[in-house]
């Protein structure tokens, strides 16, 4: 792929203290390489806005790689822009043409408010989680690890539940902003595997339960969370919680 | 003064079995008494403070990103040893154990790397009891693959994403220890500062990363689990905030720092392409299993490398080591790499690039099992290139990837500060001068489920601790002289970014004290790397607030101490007159341009102490003991 450069117009979501509400702001961004991601096309507009006295632009990031679940904003009206199966970090300015206006805002959604600009709260999902998204044993001494064996089918489906990486991503899709997408992918996961079955239904009603408590929507099958999942959760991960969770309700 | 590193005596076989015993216990039911700090939430932290808590203690637990679960731990991809031995090739605690001190080109303890080795195994069966996914064959057993120079299978993996399911692992202990109440996190957090009471660690100074507030926590011990400084060199594979600042201020608090130059090269990243890039990613190293690597056999041959037949490529790891091929060590591998580059047969836009090629091995074992083993890097590396590795062979260079230098810790990983302890890759370690692949999440997380909860109740046990709380003078002191730090930052209002004075610190680093290191490169270093820190405090601009979320000016407090910790890496790399694993000084060197080492002189852990920011630090060493392997010159061929 050769290298270009483009010009672009960003209309950024700026937001803190002395701005409450927040408002968009315009800033150029020009020259910037198509090999450069996303992120690094932002990071060349902090420094030129700092050359300038204008405070950077706050964003959340950390590996740039895809994987540590921290980067995320809407952009163009779709979390984490339109590249299928991609993280913002990962997005690169390949897939921009010269002279696109950008639109950048934080996810929104009741249960995770703005900290600056692009920031957000997320640690309602850490809550989700604490509520049931784990096995309860202790470091010690377990069996050993290839007593149980586990069939390769489900260990693979439950590694594909397993790759969430809690970016919040299917909440700011949803018009719902619900985190089933989410809690779906932990419960599956656990419930696949032999050594989750003991709590599964205890883990799928507490769960569900703090999603309700800490201000996320319910569920209406609007399957926007699907699209924007830059992991490839899928929803059938709802459908296994829910009847992981009837199944708990009933008995 | 001496540094004691408390191996217990005895046989090697012994040593951990028997220190466990010898140790004192803490009463359960005092247990609930001490509060213990645990700063970090990668495999070290989260396994250290969730196994804690198991335990009984109270745990607060720090980290820099919004939750505990984006540690960078979770970027690791390729997968963790253990010598379980299920693969029935020949492995055993003991392989295990001595292909990690050779690796390391004997600079490791050998009773650290004992005890590593013999609780890998118990790490995978915790691990699969808390639902880590693991990759599994058909039968439904763990399945193993060979991983960077060993030549067993010994390695666990999930996808390329082991350090994530590890982690998640780690953290969903951790978060049901947050629902029992035995756990408190602090996300968006950084330490700034280590408070000693009476010459002991007794709580910690962070800054809120959201209201900009100086927090002052105090606790019975504090555990230290910050992971690597490699973003020293601005570009490296770690994450954005990996940074050097917690164990630097420990430092300078009193915890000598130990091999500072012992830097990890990956031999297998995405090249550089342009001044803006903001990180380097590493595609994992199993890919060499598979991927073959070669230059064009004539300098500056430019065609595309479908062009290039087979009689005009060369195949240089395969031909120079015909026993190890392409699996040769990394810091082997990024050494070739460089060597070839600079011939002028680099490939890409910039020529610093060899081809990693997998024509043959999808030619052999057809497209799917490619898929299936690496799917998601290549993927990877279309998005970020641009490129599809199964139609043209990927490009790859070295990138700095890991720090076997740290804290100094003693057998019980206690550092040189009472009551301050220090895990995974903040700590020195036990990867000696260079790492194995897989070694690091194994290292981790033995240091967090199965060695602190034994070795900090020892701690706690047998030492006098009078009640300390956050109102104590010396936590006022050292939240004054922070607010002082970053009063001076927010006023220089100078010229130049904060980013762009760190890419000049990595540029330094990456030239002079990289790859291979020179004597008169790295004194120049030194006084280049002087003038820039003398700069920065004249000339760098930091904008916005302190009583706020302020990402220039948390990037600033860690490059300001990238500054002061890279001259120290550069003294003492210029101090450890031979080569040796990762740190090569072209001075020293096998007629096969393999590392010399100087046993007679360096077989010994380099042990640094803070004297000042503006005068030297002063040396202390450790001599390594080889009492049950025989010190050889490691060969590949
Ligand atoms: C891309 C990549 C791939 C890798 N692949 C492998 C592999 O396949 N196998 C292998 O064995 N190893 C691998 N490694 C190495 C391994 O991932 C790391 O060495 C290991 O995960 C480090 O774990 P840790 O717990 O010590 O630290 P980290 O995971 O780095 O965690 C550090 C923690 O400390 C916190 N922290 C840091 N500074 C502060 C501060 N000042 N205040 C408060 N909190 C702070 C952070 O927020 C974080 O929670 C890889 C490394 C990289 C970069
Ligand atoms: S399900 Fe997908 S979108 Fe939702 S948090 Fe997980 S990775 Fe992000
Ligand atoms: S920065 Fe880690 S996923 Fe984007």
């Amino acid at each position: 792929m050769s290298t270009q450069t483009i010009d672009l117009t960003l209309k950024v979501w700026r937001q803190h203290k002395n701005n409450p509400r927040g408002s968009l702001e315009t800033y150029p961004a020009k020259g910037i390489s198509t090999d450069m991601s996303f992120l690094e096309m932002l990071d060349v507009v902090n420094e030129q806005l700092t050359a300038e006295g204008i405070e950077p632009i706050a964003f959340d990031h950390d590996c740039r790689e895809g994987i540590c679940g921290m980067c995320g904003a809407v952009v163009n009206g779709r979390a984490h822009g339109h590249m299928p199966e991609t993280t913002l970090c990962q997005l690169h300015m390949r897939h921009f043409k010269n002279g696109d206006t950008i639109v950048i805002e934080p996810w929104r959604a009741r249960a995770f408010p703005v900290i600056k600009d692009l920031v957000v709260d997320r640690n309602a999902l850490d809550k989700i989680i604490q509520a049931g998204g784990y096995i309860s044993i202790n470091a010690g001494g377990p069996q050993d690890g290839n007593a149980i064996p586990v069939p390769r089918d489900n260990a693979e489906k439950a590694f594909n539940a397993a790759a969430c990486i809690g970016c919040g991503a299917c909440v700011a899709a949803c018009p719902n902003a619900s985190a089933m997408l989410f809690a779906g992918a932990k419960i599956s996961h656990l419930a696949l595997l032999p050594q989750g079955r003991p709590e599964a239904k205890k883990r799928a009603l507490s769960m569900v339960r703090a999603m309700d408590t800490l201000g996320f929507g319910n569920c209406s099958n609007e399957a926007e969370c699907e699209a924007e999942c830059p992991k490839g959760i899928s929803i059938r991960e709802i459908a296994r919680m829910n009847r992981e969770f009837i199944k708990a309700a009933l008995s | 003064m001496t540094l004691e590193s408390k191996i217990p005596a005895g046989p090697l076989q012994d040593k951990w079995d028997r220190h466990r015993f010898e140790l004192k216990l803490v009463n359960p039911a005092n247990k609930k008494k001490f509060n213990i700090i645990v700063v970090g939430t990668g495999l070290a932290g989260a396994s250290a403070a969730a196994t804690l808590a198991e335990l009984g203690y109270n745990v607060k637990n720090f980290c820099i990103q919004d939750s505990p679960r984006r540690a960078h731990s979770i970027a690791a991809q390729g997968g963790i040893n253990a010598a379980k031995n299920y693969a029935n090739d020949g492995d055993s605690i003991w392989r295990l154990f001595y292909d990690t001190v050779k690796g390391g080109d004997f600079r490791a303890r050998e009773a650290n790397v004992y005890r590593l080795a013999q609780l890998s195994v118990n790490i995978i069966d915790q691990c699969v009891a808390q639902g880590v996914p693991f990759a599994r064959e058909y039968g439904g057993l763990l399945d193993n693959r060979s991983f960077g120079g060993a030549q067993v299978s010994r390695t666990f993996y999930a996808k390329g994403q082991t350090g994530q399911q590890l982690l998640l692992g780690a953290y969903s202990s951790l978060m049901r220890q947050v629902n029992a109440g035995k756990v408190e996190i602090l996300p968006r957090r950084e330490m700034l500062d280590v408070v000693l009471v009476d010459g002991k660690a007794r709580g910690i100074v962070v800054r809120n990363l959201v209201t900009g507030e100086l927090e002052s926590h105090s606790a019975h011990a504090v555990v230290l689990a910050t992971g690597g400084y490699g973003n020293a060199y601005f570009l490296s594979t770690n994450a954005m905030s990996s940074n050097v600042t917690a164990a630097y201020r420990c430092y300078k608090k009193g915890a000598h720092f130990a091999n500072p130059c012992f830097t990890q090269i990956h031999p297998t990243c995405i090249p550089v392409h342009g001044t803006y890039q903001s990180k380097l990613t590493l595609m994992s190293e199993s890919l060499r299993n598979d991927g073959r690597v070669w230059v064009p056999k004539e300098p500056g041959d430019n065609r595309p490398p479908g062009q290039i037949p087979e009689s005009e490529r060369d195949y240089y790891l395969e031909r120079k080591y015909p026993s190890f091929g392409n699996l040769v060590p990394r810091d082997v591998a990024s050494r070739n790499a460089k060597e070839q580059c600079d011939m002028g047969k680099g490939v890409g836009e910039t020529g610093l690039a060899v081809y990693l090629d997998f024509a043959d091995a999808i030619a052999r074992d057809g497209r799917d099992v490619i898929a299936g083993k690496y799917g998601n890097l290549f993927e990877m590396y279309e998005k970020i290139t641009g490129e599809d590795p199964y139609q043209t062979p990927m490009k790859i260079y070295p990138a700095v990837h890991y720090t076997m230098g740290g804290l100094w810790v003693d057998y019980n990983l206690m550092t040189t500060i009472d009551g301050l302890f220090a895990l995974g890759e903040a700590n020195f370690s036990d990867h000696g001068a260079n790492r194995l692949g897989a070694s690091a999440l194994m290292q981790g997380l033995a240091d967090g489920y199965f060695i602190i909860p034994y070795t900090i109740g020892g701690y706690l046990a047998g030492t006098k601790l009078p009640e300390v709380d956050a109102s104590a003078p010396e936590f006022a002191e050292s939240r004054s002289q922070i607010q002082s730090q970053v009063d001076k930052l927010l006023s220089v209002s100078g010229k130049r970014t904060v980013a762009d004075f760190h890419r000049t610190l990595g540029n330094i680093l990456w030239d002079y004290c990289g790859i291979a290191k020179e004597e008169e490169s790295l004194k120049k270093a030194k006084q280049m790397i002087a003038e820039l820190r003398a700069e920065f405090w004249e000339n760098v601009t930091v904008p916005g607030d302190a009583a706020d979320f302020n990402q220039a000016l948390e990037n600033a407090g860690r490059v300001a101490d990238f500054m002061e910790f890279g001259e120290l890496m550069v003294t003492d790399a210029l101090e450890r007159k031979e080569s040796c694993g990762c740190h090569f000084n072209t001075a020293y060197q096998t007629e096969d341009h393999e590392a010399l080492r100087d046993d007679d002189n360096y077989c010994h852990v380099s042990v640094w102490q803070y004297t000042g920011a503006d005068s030297d630090p002063v040396l202390h060493t450790e001599p390594l003991e080889f009492e049950n392997v025989e010190l050889t010159q490691r060969s590949y061929k």
